[in-house]
């Protein structure tokens, strides 16, 4: 329990509200946020089970607009932006020359010429820069929005249905990774269908001078269906069970996507150059060194980032992310193993159990490979 | 937040009930706030010796592990039966239901050192907040 910095994080739109409904608030990465409202593992139920409200305002909008847009977008990011649908999203990356990961992103293509480029707080800064430099040469401007703009969502099953009765827009026809200019509440909006809990959701970009007065009527709106605000730790407990990458855990500048696993975001069938390609053709064309894998505890302690992980009792690899995962009611970990021992431990089950373990605070605590995600919603 | 006037405190915080020879031990209303959820609790089994300002368990919560100290000198009598089952107890009622194991002291309850009063715990937590 140490106390935190003397420094006086951003507030976000919402932050005033947040303290009113006596949310704990944490510092997290340079933003005053809610770690929980009350239980963070009754919020989590209530993503997985109705429904969650979440404040993002932290989240970095950044808008890359003019002529150029997209080519400047295949220059700067991984992916294939030139072939998104206006109205389409795509989750994507941005490397550094040497195919380490920057920032995680979605990408949404609000126009042919206009994108609106999301980032993890944490790298917002390094992100607009990065993309400043790179659109330069292209008919291209890169604007840092965050401050204008609140981010709310609304995600768990009833998330639809409880959003319906708000809008004119018909949910229906909003499919997962879109987005639409809508009117919720009475305030313009961009709806989309998108998340980070492994559940149904939707994401509202609104102006801030909207944040809340949308919070509000959602918050009504849901009352009845089992609606509850929810914080940042439900926030990673939710997107550790569905195995979603966070950016400083299972991401950093020192891997690749193709280390997480998430090599497919790589397009190198694009056509023309793009930051990081030659790294990472040379890459995906040799065997990868450490690879990503689910872990169950098998005793109660807790597997945590930095943990050891242990083949036979010599360290083969590390813990990314951990948590008691409220769902399945047992220890939970995402790690980087050597794929022999991943190979090993994934065949050799019957009569190796226990060899694989997690040095949890200097004892070794046997853990089993499971398969990623640990949590996949009810079709 | 809550810290009852007749125990006594440490800086880790930890609280205990000193009754005779006997002492009861717990985590405050602060630390189960600063924790969140609770989902296992490890504590020494009876019969073991456990010394003050020395670790001699664990507690997980969702978002951490923290140690359990030993707020004074003596052997582990008893121990929450309740706890392992439900450790939700040490949110739900950290002074009551969600108290965490027993100490026969090796002194006298009166003469514990280095224990801190209610006024000088509610002190030391609210610098830190």
């Amino acid at each position: 329990m140490t106390d935190s910095a003397v420094r006086s994080p951003r507030r976000t739109p919402l932050t005033g509200v947040h303290e009113r409904l006596g949310a704990a608030l944490t510092d997290f990465a340079g933003w005053q946020m809610p770690l929980r409202y009350g239980s963070e593992t009754a919020e989590h139920t209530a993503v997985r089970s109705a429904a969650g409200l979440f404040d993002l305002s932290h989240m970095g909008e950044l808008f890359v607009t003019g002529p150029q847009a997209a080519a400047a977008l295949d220059y700067a990011l991984v992916g294939n932006l030139s072939a998104l649908q206006p109205g389409r999203a795509r989750y994507t990356m941005i490397c550094a020359a040497d195919g380490g990961v920057l920032d995680d992103l979605i990408v949404y293509r609000l126009a042919d010429g206009e994108f609106l480029v999301v980032a993890n707080a944490a790298n917002a800064g390094t992100v607009f820069a990065e993309l400043t430099r790179r659109a330069e040469g292209y008919q291209a401007a890169v604007d840092d929005r965050t401050a204008d703009y609140a981010l709310i969502a609304i995600q768990g099953p009833r998330a639809a249905a409880i959003l319906a009765p708000l809008t004119s827009a018909d949910l229906g026809q909003v499919k997962y990774y879109a987005s639409y200019p809508a009117s919720v509440a009475g305030r313009e909006t961009l709806l989309a269908r998108t998340g980070y809990t492994g559940e149904d959701g939707f994401e509202l970009f609104a102006r801030s001078a909207d944040a809340e007065h949308l919070w509000t009527a959602l918050s009504a709106a849901g009352q009845d269906h089992g609606l509850i605000p929810a914080g940042l730790a439900a926030r990673d407990t939710l997107r550790l069970e569905a195995g979603m990458p966070l950016y400083g855990n299972e991401l950093g500048p020192d891997l690749t996507p193709y280390d997480a696993g998430l090599g497919r975001v790589v397009r190198l069938d694009k056509a023309g150059d793009f930051v990081g390609r030659e790294a990472l053709a040379q890459r995906a064309d040799s065997p990868p060194a450490r690879q990503l894998a689910g872990l169950e505890g098998q005793s109660r302690r807790v597997p945590r980032h930095g943990y050891a992980v242990l083949w036979d009792g010599e360290p083969c690899g590390s813990v990314t992310s951990g948590a008691p995962s409220p769902t399945l009611g047992v220890p939970i970990a995402m790690a980087y193993v050597r794929p022999d021992v991943a190979r090993a431990a994934a065949s050799g089950e019957a009569g190796r159990a226990g060899q694989l373990a997690i040095d949890i605070r200097g004892r070794a605590e046997p853990a089993r490979l499971v398969p990623l995600p640990f949590y996949r919603r009810p079709a | 937040m809550s810290v009852p006037e007749e125990l006594h405190y440490t800086p880790e915080h930890e609280w205990v009930a000193l009754s005779g020879t006997s002492a009861s031990v717990g985590i405050t209303d602060h630390a189960q706030r600063q924790l969140g959820d609770v989902v296992y609790v490890s504590v020494p089994a009876p019969g073991t010796k456990v010394t003050a300002g020395e670790p001699c368990g664990e507690i997980e919560s969702t978002k951490s592990v923290s140690d359990i100290y030993s707020p004074v000198d003596g052997e582990v009598s008893e121990v929450n039966p309740e706890i392992d089952d439900d450790p939700g107890l040490v949110n739900s009622d950290p002074y009551g239901a969600g108290w965490l194991f027993k100490v026969a002291l090796d002194g006298n309850g009166d003469e514990q050192p280095g224990l801190l009063t209610a006024a000088e715990y509610a002190a030391l937590t609210e610098e830190s907040e």
